[in-house]
């Protein structure tokens, strides 16, 4: 195969199994931070910036895989 | 049309030997923005605050609150806030300004192609590598300040059983890891903000990219305020006394 078309491949593959993980990890952050807002809405205030703020943390190995598929492709 | 993406900054011109990237130039324009503004609020403080003041106040004040709620006491809190509200503040203007409308058009002629003017700050890996060695470094001395240079070393490299001196190399590890996983975070975010937005640009001019822009700013404002944090949550983690070690110090 031409170096391209590798290239190519392992940047789609890096990146779409990279997200599998946060992806998850990101649902569950938000499923609980709902639950927990309809448990107690005043609440919500302090809630949603942590959420936010865990939800950035769980992202970052996603991130990882984003930077290593841009490497790939643009590096 | 072809999009011009490249992960090292361009170099737009040398003083000498030394390259002067378009990164650079923009990070310095905002180390300047913030002084002047510094500056202008300094110099105009009144009893009655003007809005610019009346916004200052408000950030200082809810920042300070904030690192207090963390770090738990006053006086540790006014020793770290200042290296919280300056990662924050810069990260955060670095981040908002590429949001100007009208930078990405200014450009100069360069040997392969125009050579754009603007790049974002964070979206350059030696800016953010800094940033982080910084907030690292930080964390290490203070370690090393709180529990005196035995006990810090006494955490990485502990004989009492082959489990905790597997820990301890464990930690050393760790230690090593914050340093990739706060800097490609941030650098990560931003510059993949910017990839999307050239390549939505690319794609459908029009209408399209709004809503990725309207994430670009959320992203902006997060990894900001998250790369403060974090630093924040390091130095409260390296400055607390374990309670064994309290007891050890007592009995002395």
């Amino acid at each position: 195969m031409e170096t391209e078309a590798v290239k190519a491949i392992a940047a789609g593959l890096a990146i779409g199994l990279g997200a599998i993980g946060p992806a998850i990890g990101e649902g569950i952050i938000a499923s609980k931070a709902m639950e927990a807002i309809g448990r107690n809405p005043e609440v919500s205030s302090k809630i949603t910036p942590l959420m936010f703020v865990t939800m950035a943390i769980t992202e970052s190995t996603g991130i990882y895989a984003l930077v290593i598929t841009l490497i790939i492709l643009f590096g | 049309m072809e999009l011009n993406i490249s992960i090292a900054p361009d170099i737009l011109f040398y003083i000498r030997s030394f390259p002067v990237t378009n990164s650079l130039i923009w990070s310095l324009a905002i180390s300047g923005f913030l002084i002047a503004i510094t500056f202008v609020i300094r110099f105009s403080l009144k009893t009655v605050p003007g809005k610019l003041q009346n916004i200052t106040e408000i950030i200082i004040e809810e920042s300070f609150s904030f690192v207090r709620s963390v770090i738990g006491s006053e006086e540790k809190a006014k020793k770290v806030f200042p290296l919280f509200c300056t990662l924050f503040l810069f990260i955060l203007t670095a981040n908002v300004f590429t949001f100007i409308p009208g930078q990405a058009a200014l450009s100069l002629r360069g040997g392969n192609g125009p050579l754009p003017v603007f790049r974002a700050a964070m979206a350059d890996y030696g800016m953010v590598l800094v940033l982080t060695m910084i907030s690292v470094l930080t964390v290490q001395i203070v370690a090393i300040a709180v529990h005196g240079p035995f006990g810090y070393l006494g955490k990485f490299f502990n004989f009492q059983s082959p489990l905790k001196f597997f820990l301890g190399l464990m930690d050393i590890v760790g230690e090593l890891a914050k340093v990739l996983s706060l800097s490609f975070r941030l650098f990560g975010n931003i510059f993949a903000g910017e990839v999307l937005g050239m390549v939505m640009l690319f794609l459908i001019p029009f209408i399209v990219p709004l809503p990725f822009m309207f994430l670009g700013v959320l992203t902006a404002v997060v990894q900001a305020f998250v790369f403060a944090t974090l630093t924040l949550v390091f130095i409260t983690l390296a400055s607390e006394i374990e309670e064994d070690e309290l007891v050890e110090q007592a009995s002395m």
